[in-house]
């Protein structure tokens, strides 16, 4: 009954979760069956923006097995508005947000009508017998026409498309000096635009949602990151009694920040069934996801940096465009804004500005997708750094080796105004170029060149740091952010000596059932195999702030050592009593507690079943050893690294090939070093995906033509090369065990790495820029000097989603 | 998602199933793979009344030597295709061709003459098929016809099959020691062929003197390249000389445009990847 | 109805996922008479008098089957939502190359999509597996798991394989 001989903490331990995943027995909320239980099919708008003139319904409701259709107008009055936690600015522009259309739709796929049938496939018949007659309205689609006077409006009662504007000024903030000046004076400024492209989170598991009216409380099933915030949220938007809500997050298929939402499909779902009386079920389609979840980035940057002809940046000015889409969601208007405080990066930048216009248009909402702004900003400065370093001539790593904060400068203060805590950028970038050959590669590259090879090489370099661990409340506090940002956790010492650790992070795929018992058993000196970690259940774990932002190890697993040491403690003063001697005598090691030179001691597993049993315990002491803790840490957590590509270009075809991969990263103190490497090549994948394969793409109608997997195009094992991973360790100065997160960090340096290495590669052909995703067409059309900005939209040929109905009848066979 | 309602009949015969069409009009559809139609009927852009699945039609299955040719059934699967010894030796081009559509999972269940029949100028055996001038069997209440794959693709999804009738097989004369490659673009390895080239030479020392050239996804049918061709026949097996002629590539085809590619940058990639299927059939460095 | 559906409503076999409407994901992949196939671009009354196996099958005896194994070993695993898939198609490319290097891996799995795991460790779980699969490694029936026989021979019915379909 004694403590693991080899510290948890560190270990590549296998995971606790798998055993159900392998197995197939895993508890997807589609999995859910209830007795009686309805389903339910959504209607989506096929236009972009239009006023609804008719809803017909009694078709449908006439169909095999329908239960109930219910349009916009029938569930207005109980709907309310969906939340967005985060006004920007004092004078943000908000419009209201129903779950369903009542008389306009905004967005193509937005919901305008739901049936209820007895079986799913009854739903799904039942949904074409629905007709909806709609009066067109003017689709506006483009930023720059929709901030341009004059300009037709997604929302007239606003009177504009402009929802917020954000500025940041280090001039006004105190914190650096006027980027005017900077620019005015600079030896070289160079200006360049950026486009984010849209994305579209596209995790696995479509979202699902199960909703039981039929106990004392609504329980709801949902595929989501955030149970806890999603019951907050409904009760306030929908009025129910907090404490008549009861919140399951099951096994999610992943996120991403794609579900980090209250839905629509929730919000609708629950309507349906507490007006019913039955349970419901919505399980959305891919097409329903692709066309409904939230998308994220979709930015247009203007940058300019200005510098010494030797290369020390003077100023940084940032102006963006971020398209929220028609609607704000929870955190839509913050996305955009959480980059502010990354453009500077990890260089000294003694001027810097920073605004940003948030713009409305007919789309489907933006949101957070893995990154959340901080991608965005560290495409745009690591993009700028490479054209920069042509510019003045110069290694782009010797160019960034010049401005970054050296490891003996920190903490450093931003021009920001972040503090960043710790850091070692010559260390990760070393070890980086060791793994890489960059000299060998660079070698390889010239020859290529004087060859005029068909296949060019290029390399492509990203230092990137990233803020995460969201936390801190009170900095969250000052940027308008609806919510804190501590977590929860608590202990429960089980009897037979077992422990039950509670947390209120909500995991979807990275770990953390494992992760924790790592930590705990370390802690608390037990066993691995005796920690169990509970979450996702408002029932179970009634308080937590869930998993987005890389937050759950910075605060989240925080909480729950704060949480072991307050059982530590308690158990302490049981264990002076039993030993019979003084607290202060009492030494903890290795789930024990002996008295300091003897052999006299009491496990804490020993002190768990005294505690229970209660027939002994000292004077006005609780026969409990359960313990909570919040933990809400001073300052973000700032993970960084160094990652290179080199990336093979066929100029003839414009076809971009991996041709390897590093990636140094700096996660500080590790737990598991398996799920560590894990989260980087997951990273790695999503950001490389965005440079080279995926974007959500609109017609001049506004309907998204990427609506089917067949469209929106992820990279298979087939697309994607072997990663080389590493890591230095420099330990977080903001929590105890060190840790800073690693959600985000492979997401968001390798955009940049892989544009630059593709740059790179025909930059001696003039190219100085390729928008994203960098498809064959567009790579060729850049090499071969023609303007191109075209987007990748489906053709006749190739592809389901791009199948019309008439095609699709001419096939035979 | 989920697909409308429809009945379904499977019949044994081929002239089952035809009469099964006949009586259930000219909605209904022919199942085969089902790999292009199911995902149709579950977006349900389009609802049968009524599916005919041939999968229960055993005549329809499998490879055999008929004539000096390959009679390759219509139901057999990509994977036997793929796999099958006949056609490794005596339609090279083919077994490549198809070892590149789609990914395993598909293969083993989408049929050679479904995908024909589907037609979509994105699928790579239609570069294939005409490439190596197969001829299709297709049988009707009026007894079988054959048509030149060359006129059995009319345009996008459309064929030379009547409502009713069916592709029951595909003859190929035998290219026995024929070099052959397929060459493709596309955007990741699941994605459809932005432009596809199927190529088949026979070598006669150092020059070719027979060719063949097939391309996908440059029209709105699969393309023969016989401008290609003429221009290699009797040539040296040269890098130069492939190159030369590959520059007919996608001479008199109006192609397609998309957002993947414009007609110049198509009409590009029809030369250079017909310039590297060709160099690779022929063993060209 | 669709064969997914039939296993996960019918039969309660709900291992077996949906991720998309266009047989891309490669999540609901099972193996029909011992071949990988996308259950959902299976009709369910298409599999009737055929056998049908899925992620619920592969374990005997409460042993893990070889690639379940290393799925777990080689953490090739995150949400865990595409697994099966990603499972049945690994026992499906080792049945048909059982020494596959790492590009007949990739390319072996290209049918099925994961968004956690960047594939690495997936592949290294495929690698992994073949080492532990190959003769000598274990017993012989491991070799041959659910997976078909060369000749292609149905796999040995196992407690989910299921014969009808509606």
């Amino acid at each position: 009954m004694t403590a693991t001989a080899e510290p948890e903490v560190g270990r590549a331990r296998l995971r606790k979760e798998d055993a159900r995943l392998i197995t197939g027995r895993t508890r997807w909320t589609d999995n859910i069956s209830l007795p009686g239980m309805l389903h339910l099919a959504i209607v989506r708008s096929p236009v972009a923006h239009a006023r609804i003139v008719r809803v017909d319904t009694v078709a449908a409701r006439d169909k095999p097995g329908v239960v109930a259709v219910f349009t916009g107008a029938d569930l207005a009055a109980e709907q309310g508005s969906l939340p967005c936690a985060w006004p920007v600015t004092e004078d943000m522009k908000a419009p209201p947000h129903p779950a369903i259309a009542v008389d306009t739709v905004n967005f193509a796929g937005e919901a305008v009508a739901v049936v209820v049938a007895r079986s799913a496939y009854a739903a799904a018949d039942a949904l074409e017998a629905i007709e909806v007659d709609y009066e067109d309205l003017p689709v506006v689609l483009d930023m720059e026409a929709a901030l341009a006077e004059g300009a037709d409006l997604v929302h007239p009662d606003l009177g504009t498309n402009r929802s917020a504007l954000w500025v940041f000024d280090s001039a006004d903030a105190g914190t650096g000096g006027n980027v005017e000046d900077a620019i005015g004076s600079a030896e070289v400024v160079v200006k360049r635009r950026f486009r984010q492209q849209r994305l579209i989170p596209a995790f696995m598991e479509p979202r699902s949602v199960v909703v039981d009216p039929t106990g004392e409380q609504l329980v709801i099933w949902s595929a989501t990151q955030i149970p806890h915030v999603l019951r907050v949220m409904l009760a306030l938007t929908l009025s129910i009694p907090e404490h008549k809500l009861r919140v399951i997050a099951p096994d999610v298929g992943g996120g991403f920040g794609g579900k980090l939402q209250v839905t629509p499909e929730e919000v609708v779902t629950l309507l349906c069934a507490r007006r019913l009386g039955k349970p419901v079920k919505y399980t959305e389609s891919r097409t329903d996801s692709l066309q409904s979840a939230h998308h994220g980035r979709d930015q247009i940057q203007d940058i300019t940096i200005a510098a010494t002809r030797d290369g020390r940046v003077t100023g940084l000015r940032v102006d963006l465009l971020a398209d929220m889409g028609a609607y704000l969601g929870l955190v839509t208007p913050g996305v955009p804004i959480l980059g502010a405080f990354m453009y500077n990066a990890i260089y000294k930048i003694p001027a810097y500005r920073f605004a940003c216009t948030n713009v409305f248009t007919n789309k489907m909402y933006t949101d957070a997708y893995r990154g959340a702004g901080r991608p965005e900003a560290t495409f745009a400065i690591e993009r700028i750094m490479d054209e920069l370093a042509v510019e003045l001539g110069m290694d782009p790593l010797e160019l960034r080796r010049k401005n970054w904060i050296t490891h003996e400068e920190f903490p450093f203060t931003t021009v920001a105004g972040l503090v960043y805590d710790s850091g070692n950028y010559e260390a990760a970038t070393d070890r980086a170029v060791e793994l890489f050959d960059y000299a060998g590669l660079r070698r390889e590259q010239q020859q290529r060149r004087q060859r005029g090879d068909v296949v060019q090489l290029g390399i492509g370099i990203s230092t990137y740091t990233e803020m995460c661990g969201l936390a801190p409340s009170r900095v969250l506090g000052a940027l308008s952010y609806g919510a804190g940002g501590w977590e929860y956790a608590s202990i429960r010492m089980l009897p037979t000596g077992k422990v039950e650790v509670i947390t209120g992070s909500s995991p979807h795929g990275q770990g953390h059932e494992t992760a924790w018992s790592q930590i705990i058993a370390d802690r608390l000196g037990v066993p691995f195999d005796d920690v169990e970690v509970l979450h996702g259940d408002t029932q179970i774990s009634h308080k937590g702030m869930d998993t987005y932002g890389s937050r759950s190890l910075t605060v989240g697993a925080i909480a729950a050592l704060q949480a072991a040491d307050k059982v530590i403690e308690k158990a302490r003063r049981i264990a002076a009593h039993m030993l019979e001697c003084d607290e202060g005598d009492l030494d903890f090691s290795a789930g024990s507690f002996t008295v300091r030179g003897t052999q006299s001691s009491k496990s804490i597993q020993e002190i768990a079943l005294a505690t229970f049993a209660a027939h002994d315990l000292p004077d006005g002491v609780e026969a409990s050893l359960d313990s909570d803790a919040t933990f809400d840490p001073e300052n973000f957590s700032f993970p960084h690294g160094t990652h290179l590509c080199a990336a093979e270009v066929d100029t003839e075809t414009g076809h971009v090939r991996l041709r390897s991969y590093v990636a140094v990263d700096d996660v500080g103190k590790v737990i598991n070093p398996m799920i560590v490497d894990g989260q980087v090549h997951g990273g790695l994948a999503q950001g490389i995906a965005q440079a080279l394969y995926e974007e959500a793409v609109h017609d001049e109608n506004g309907t998204l033509l990427t609506s089917t997997m067949a469209d929106y195009l992820l990279p298979s094992a087939a697309d994607l090369p072997k990663f080389i991973t590493d890591r230095t360790e420099t330990p977080a100065t903001s929590n105890p065990l060190g840790v800073k997160g690693v959600g985000e960090a492979g997401t968001i340096a390798s955009t940049p790495a892989v544009v630059n290495a593709v740059l790179d590669a025909v930059r001696h052909l003039g190219v100085t820029d390729i928008e994203m995703p960098c498809t064959p067409r567009r790579v060729w059309t850049a090499v071969h000097g023609v303007a191109d900005h075209a987007p990748d939209a489906p053709g006749p040929g190739g592809g389901l989603g791009s199948l019309d109905s008439t095609q699709a009848q001419g096939g035979n066979q | 998602m989920i697909p409308a309602k429809f009945d379904y009949l499977a019949p044994f015969t081929v002239d089952e199933a035809i009469r099964a069409l006949a009586d259930g009009g000219d909605d209904a559809k022919v199942l085969a793979g089902g790999q292009s139609l199911l995902p149709v009927l579950r977006l349900r852009m389009a609802t049968p009344p009524l599916l005919v699945d041939l999968g229960r039609i055993g005549e329809l299955r499998g490879v055999r030597e008929e004539a000096g040719a390959l009679v390759i059934g219509a139901m057999t699967t990509h994977y036997d295709v793929q796999h099958d010894p006949l056609i490794r030796e005596h339609a090279h081009l083919l077994a490549l061709t198809t070892a590149t559509v789609a990914d395993p999972q598909i293969r083993h269940r989408g049929t050679f003459g479904g995908s024909l029949a589907h037609a979509d100028p994105a699928g790579d055996l239609g570069a294939a098929v005409v490439a190596l001038d197969a001829q299709m069997v297709i049988a009707g209440m009026d007894g079988e016809r054959t048509v030149p794959a060359s006129e059995f693709f009319v345009d996008l999804f459309t064929t030379a099959l009547w409502p009713g009738e069916l592709l029951v097989s595909v003859r190929i004369p035998k290219l026995t020691g024929w070099g052959a490659h397929y060459e493709k673009l596309h955007r990741t390895a699941q994605a459809w062929s932005i432009l596809g080239v199927a190529a088949a030479v026979r070598m006669d020392g150092g020059s070719i003197a027979e060719a063949r050239v097939g391309l996908a996804n440059l029209g709105a049918t699969p393309v023969r390249a016989r401008g290609v061709e003429q221009a290699l026949v009797g040539g040296p097996a040269t890098a130069d000389a492939i190159k030369a002629a590959a520059a007919h590539a996608a001479d008199g085809v109006e192609p397609l445009v998309d957002g993947n590619a414009d007609a110049g940058y198509r009409r590009h990639l029809a030369k250079v990847l017909t310039g590297r299927a060709v160099a690779s059939a022929a063993g060209v460095g | 109805m669709l064969l997914v559906h039939y296993l996960r409503e019918r039969l309660g076999k709900t291992g077996t996922v949906v991720g998309c409407d266009t047989s891309n994901c490669g999540a609901c992949t099972v193996h029909l008479d011992g071949h990988s196939v996308k259950a959902c671009s299976v009709l369910a009354v298409q599999a009737d008098g055929h056998e049908v196996t899925t992620i619920e099958g592969l374990a005997r005896d409460g042993q893990l089957h070889p690639v379940q194994r290393a799925f777990q070993e080689n953490h090739a695993l995150q949400c865990g939502f595409c697994t099966p898939g990603m499972i049945m198609q690994a026992i499906d490319l080792l049945a048909d190359n059982p020494e596959p290097d790492e590009h007949a891996v990739r390319d072996g799995l290209e049918g099925n999509l994961c968004r956690c795991t960047g594939y690495q460790n997936i592949v290294q779980a495929v690698l992994d597996a073949a080492r532990q699969m190959s003769p000598g490694a274990g017993p012989d029936r491991e070799r041959r798991g659910s997976a078909r026989a060369p000749d292609g021979a149905p796999a040995t019915p196992t407690a989910s394989t299921v014969g009808g379909g509606e």
